[in-house]
């Protein structure tokens, strides 16, 4: 039962640290902002995904439950407050470029 | 678990299309889908409530933030996106490459081990239990943090009313 279970898990692992690798990839190498919220999206997907398959295989699935349920609310609200700052920054500088930040004084 | 292994195949295409797409409106659509594999993965995983607010949530409240702020920015030019992916490929090309052999490195480094896990509980508490009773504290946290987002979203856009005035 166990080593199945980390079969399992090891399946479930090699995908989450796929996404989790595209989520970085994106977020290092893109300049536009909005790119890197769909990088940092990513990321926080494979963790939830990670939270989950642990919850299942350790029998915890209404504990995991509860726990994705609150990073999906903080997702919401980091997506929604950055994309403010990227509207708030292309007004500044008509563009989305996250080198522009440094020009910020104040 | 075949389909479950098919399923994390299509989520791992999905997100790299995410990544790779050179139009923002492609991206925002590729992590739509991405998230709404998620969310049947998480469905076959015996989690149904987060597999509702991942579907909901970030499959269409998050896609619609994005869409609303790609369509009130300006996007670049196809010549500056082709002139943007080539430089990046130039740059980075030996990133994924590294990243990819290191997690695949660090899976097959624990595969032969199997370390303990828990045994599976023999009766699983109910989420909404778990929820309402033992994480109240944690509700009230997640209460402040979304009226702090809402707070932080009504300045920003205050800003910049003011200053187009």
């Amino acid at each position: 039962m166990i080593s199945g279970n980390w079969q399992t898990f090891s399946t479930f692992g090699f995908f989450i640290i796929l996404l989790f690798v595209c989520g970085a990839y994106c977020l290092v190498v893109t300049r536009s902002m909005i790119r890197a919220i769909i990088g940092i999206e990513l990321l926080v997907k494979a963790v939830t995904l990670l939270i989950i398959v642990v919850g299942d295989i350790t029998g915890r699935a209404a504990l995991a439950q509860s726990l994705v349920i609150t990073i999906i609310i903080i997702e919401v609200v980091v997506a929604a407050t950055a994309a403010g700052i990227a509207l708030s920054v292309f007004r500044h500088t008509d563009s989305l470029d996250v080198r522009n930040l440094k020009n910020l004084k104040g | 678990m075949d389909m479950n292994i098919a399923l994390l195949i299509l989520t791992t295409v999905a997100a790299l299309w995410t990544v790779m797409a050179r139009s923002l409106l492609k991206a925002t659509i590729g992590l739509a889908v991405t998230s709404a594999l998620i969310a049947v993965i998480i469905f076959r995983l015996n989690s149904p409530l987060a597999a509702v607010f991942e579907l909901s949530v970030c499959a269409g409240l998050i896609t619609a933030i994005f869409v609303s702020t790609i369509s009130l920015t300006k996007p670049l030019t196809h010549n500056q996106i082709l002139q943007a992916s080539k430089d990046r490929m130039k740059r980075y090309w030996y990133l994924p490459v590294i990243l990819v052999v290191i997690g695949a490195g660090l899976v097959c480094m624990k595969a032969g081990q199997g370390p303990a896990m828990a045994k599976p509980l023999e009766s699983a508490i109910d989420v909404r239990t778990m929820l309402w009773d033992l994480r109240r504290l944690d509700l009230l946290g997640q209460v402040m943090i979304l009226i702090a987002g809402a707070l932080g979203v009504v300045m920003l856009f205050e800003e910049t009313k003011n200053d187009k005035r």
